[in-house]
C-alpha cells in the first residue's frame, strides 16, 4: 500500500517537472503548446543517445538534457511560436499538433519505432525496505531531484525580482507591459526554462515512462489533465494536481486495471465542467 | 466566406430573395459531384472494353474518402458555421460505427434489424443522442476548455470500447458485420461497387441537407454566433439552444458516417474512435478550408490520396509531411485549399478588370 503511494508520488513529481513549463507558458501567454511533450522526448532521447551510443554517465545526461531542450525551446519560440500568440486557440492547437507529428516522425525515422531502454547506474538500481514499504532507489532519486527543483522554482517565482515580474505578467500582461516589464523577454526565458525542465523530466523518466516516438501524444493528455485540474495561475496548483494524478494513476492501474484510464479522463471532464479555471486556483476576478 | 459575403451585400430584392440567391447551385458544385459520379461510373469501363488504370481497383478507397468527407462535413458544421471547436468528433463516428456494426452483426438474417438504411438511421440517432447529452458540456468555457472536454469525451468513449470486450470485441474489433442487401435488392460485393454508390447517395443526401441548413436563416444565425456570440444574443438569437442543436446534428451526421464505414468495410474497430480519427478529420477541414461545406470534402480527398501515396513509400514520411503542411497552413494560409483557390480566382478577376 505504502509502496503504491510512494511510486505514485514519484510518478507525480515527474509529471510535475514535465508539465510545469506548460502551465506557466499557458498562464503567461495564453498559448496552448500541445507539443510540450516533444521537448520532453528530446531530453529523453538525448539521454538514450548519450548513454547508449557514447557511454556518457547518466549524471551528465541530466544537465545536458536540460540545456539542449532549453536551447531548442528558445529557438523554436523565437522563430515559430512568437508568430502565433495573437492567433486563435484552434490555430495554436493545430500548429502544435503539427509539431508533434513532425517530431514523432523524425524520431521514428532516426531512432526507430521501438521503445528505448537505458541502463541506470548500478547505485540507482535496487530497492530497500522502509516502514514496511518497498522503496526503489531510483524513484527516491527522482523524488529528491524533483523536490529540489520544486523548492527552487517556488523560491524563484515567490521571492526573486524575476519571479515577481513573471507573476505580474501572468496576472495581467498588458498592465505589466505598461509598467515597463519586458514581457516578451520574460516569456522567452520562461519558455526556455519550461522546455528545459520538460527535457530534464524526459531524461529522468526515460526508464520509468516508456520512451518511444509516440511519447508526446501519449503524455499530452496527462499534461492537459494537470493543467485543467491545477490551473495556470500558481505552481502549487499544478504540483498538487500532478501528485494526485500520479497516485491516482498508479493506484488505479494497480487496483482496478480494467478501468484505470477511464477514471482519470472522467475526472478531467468533470473538473473542466464544474471548475473550468482549475481546482486549485486562486479566485481572480477575471 | 468572402465570395458569399459579397453576394449578400449586393442589393438584390428582399432578404428572402437574397437568401435564395446565395443558395443557388454554382458550376463548381456540379463539377464536384459530377466528378464523383464519373469516378463511380468508371467501374463499368472494363465491361465496355476500356482500361482505366487506377480507379476500378480503388472503389473501397473512394468510398472511404467520401465517408471521411462526411465526417469532416460534420466538423465543418460545428467549426466553420457555429465557431464551435471540437477535437472529439471521432467519438460520435465510433459510436455510429459500433451501433450499425452491432445491429448488422446480431441482426444477421433478421431482415429489419440488419437492414443497412435502418442501421444508418440508428447510428445517427444513437450518436445524436450522445451528442445531445454531451452538448451541455461545450456550452461553457473558452475554446481551450471545449477542445479538452471534447477530447476527454472521445477518450472516454475509446476507453469504453476497449474495455467492454463482450460487446465490442475489444481491441480485436467487431468482426462479421454483414448487412442485408440495400432495400432488399443490392447486395454488398467484395469490390465495394455497391458500397460506393450507397455511400455516394447517403453522403450526398447529408450534404444536401447541410447545404439547405446553412443557407437558411437558421444557418445565418449560426454564423452570427460564430461572429460574436454576445451580439448574436443581443439581437435575439438563442445562442445556447442553437449550439446544442448544431452540436447534436453534427454528432448525428458523424454517427451516420461511422455507420457507413462499418457497413461498407464490414468491420468496426477501436481505431474508429481513436484520437487520430478526431485529429485527422479536423485536419481535413483545415486542409480544405472551414466554413464552405466543400472544405471537408475536398480536404478528405487531398488528405486521403496523399496518405495513400506517401504511406506506400514509408509510413513515417506521411506523418512528417502532415505535420509540415499543418504548420505551414497555420502560419501562412487562411481557409485552406478553398481559401487559396478563391483568392487566386478573385485576383485573376481583379487583374481582368
Amino acid at each position: 500500500m505504502l509502496t503504491i503511494l510512494f511510486d505514485g508520488i514519484a510518478y507525480g513529481m515527474l509529471l510535475f517537472v514535465l508539465s510545469v513549463g506548460l502551465c506557466v507558458t499557458l498562464g503567461l501567454m495564453n498559448f496552448i503548446n500541445l507539443a510540450h511533450g516533444a521537448f520532453a522526448m528530446a531530453g529523453g532521447y538525448l539521454t538514450v543517445v548519450m548513454m547508449n551510443w557514447y557511454g556518457i554517465s547518466f549524471y551528465w545526461c541530466l544537465p545536458a538534457a536540460f540545456i539542449v531542450s532549453a536551447v531548442l525551446g528558445v529557438v523554436l519560440e523565437r522563430t515559430l511560436y512568437s508568430r502565433l500568440y495573437d492567433k486563435t486557440h484552434l490555430d495554436q492547437v493545430l500548429f502544435s499538433i503539427g509539431l508533434i507529428f513532425i517530431a514523432t516522425a523524425a524520431v521514428d525515422y532516426v531512432m526507430g519505432a521501438s521503445q528505448q531502454i537505458i541502463n541506470l547506474p548500478a547505485e540507482l538500481n535496487g530497492r530497500f525496505e522502509f516502514l514496511g514499504a518497498s522503496i526503489g532507489v531510483y524513484r527516491l532519486f527522482v523524488i529528491i531531484i524533483c523536490g529540489l527543483l520544486t523548492v527552487l522554482l517556488q523560491y524563484v517565482i515567490g521571492r526573486t525580482r524575476f519571479g515577481s515580474r513573471l507573476r505580474a505578467s501572468v496576472d495581467d500582461r498588458r498592465v505589466a507591459r505598461g509598467l515597463g516589464i519586458d514581457v516578451t523577454g520574460i516569456f522567452a526565458l520562461t519558455f526556455a526554462v519550461g522546455s528545459g525542465l520538460a527535457g530534464l523530466g524526459g531524461a529522468l523518466g526515460a526508464s520509468i515512462l516508456s520512451m518511444d516516438p509516440t511519447f508526446p501524444l501519449k503524455y499530452m493528455i496527462y499534461f492537459l489533465i494537470v493543467i485543467s485540474v491545477g490551473g495556470t495561475t500558481t505552481i502549487t496548483g499544478p504540483f498538487f494536481a500532478s501528485i494526485l494524478l500520479g497516485i491516482a494513476d498508479v493506484a488505479g492501474k494497480y487496483f482496478v486495471p480494467s478501468i484505470g484510464g477511464f477514471i482519470i479522463y472522467s475526472i478531467m471532464v468533470l473538473v473542466l465542467i464544474f471548475k473550468p479555471e482549475g481546482l486549485f486556483t486562486r479566485s481572480t476576478r477575471r | 466566406m468572402s465570395a458569399v459575403t459579397s453576394e449578400n451585400l449586393r442589393p438584390i430584392g428582399t432578404p428572402s430573395e437574397q437568401l435564395v440567391a446565395a443558395a443557388r447551385w454554382r458550376w463548381f458544385e456540379f463539377l464536384f459531384w459530377g466528378i464523383a459520379i464519373l469516378c463511380g461510373l468508371s467501374m463499368f469501363a472494363p465491361m465496355l472494353g476500356f482500361n482505366v488504370p487506377i480507379i476500378p481497383s480503388k472503389m473501397m478507397l473512394m468510398s472511404e474518402i467520401l465517408i471521411l468527407g462526411l465526417l469532416a462535413l460534420s466538423i465543418d458544421l460545428c467549426l466553420g458555421y457555429a465557431g464551435l471547436v471540437t477535437l472529439g468528433q471521432g467519438a460520435f463516428f465510433g459510436i455510429g460505427a459500433y451501433t450499425a456494426g452491432l445491429l448488422a452483426k446480431h441482426g444477421a438474417g433478421v431482415a429489419p434489424l440488419s437492414d443497412p438504411i435502418l442501421g444508418l438511421l440508428a447510428a445517427g440517432l444513437v450518436a445524436g443522442f450522445v451528442g445531445f447529452a454531451t452538448s451541455f458540456l461545450v456550452l461553457r468555457g473558452s475554446d481551450l476548455t471545449r477542445l479538452m472536454v471534447t477530447l476527454g469525451v472521445a477518450l472516454i468513449v475509446e476507453e469504453l470500447v476497449n474495455k467492454l470486450k463482450d460487446i465490442t470485441g475489444g481491441s480485436d474489433g467487431l468482426q462479421g458485420v454483414m448487412s442485408s442487401p440495400i432495400l432488399g435488392i443490392w447486395e454488398f460485393d467484395l469490390f465495394g461497387k455497391t458500397a460506393f454508390w450507397y455511400t455516394l447517395i447517403v453522403v450526398f443526401i447529408c450534404f444536401w441537407f447541410c447545404r439547405r441548413l446553412v443557407n437558411s436563416s437558421y444557418g445565418y444565425s449560426l454564423r452570427a454566433i460564430k461572429g460574436n456570440a454576445l451580439r448574436a444574443r443581443a439581437i435575439g438569437v438563442p445562442v445556447n439552444a442553437r449550439l446544442i442543436q448544431v452540436y447534436t446534428l453534427a454528432a448525428a451526421i458523424a454517427g451516420i458516417a461511422g455507420g457507413l464505414l462499418a457497413q461498407t468495410t464490414q468491420f468496426a474497430s477501436p481505431d474508429m474512435v481513436a484520437f487520430h480519427r478526431s485529429a485527422d478529420s479536423l485536419l481535413m477541414v483545415i486542409f480544405g478550408g472551414a466554413g464552405y461545406l466543400y472544405g471537408g470534402l475536398i480536404g478528405s480527398v487531398v488528405f486521403r490520396i496523399m496518405q495513400d501515396f506517401l504511406s506506400n513509400i514509408t509510413p513515417q514520411y506521411w506523418l512528417f509531411w502532415v505535420g509540415v503542411v499543418l504548420v505551414l497552413l497555420v502560419l501562412f494560409v487562411r481557409n485552406g485549399i478553398i481559401g487559396l483557390l478563391s483568392a487566386a480566382v478573385s485576383r485573376s478577376k481583379g487583374a481582368g478588370k
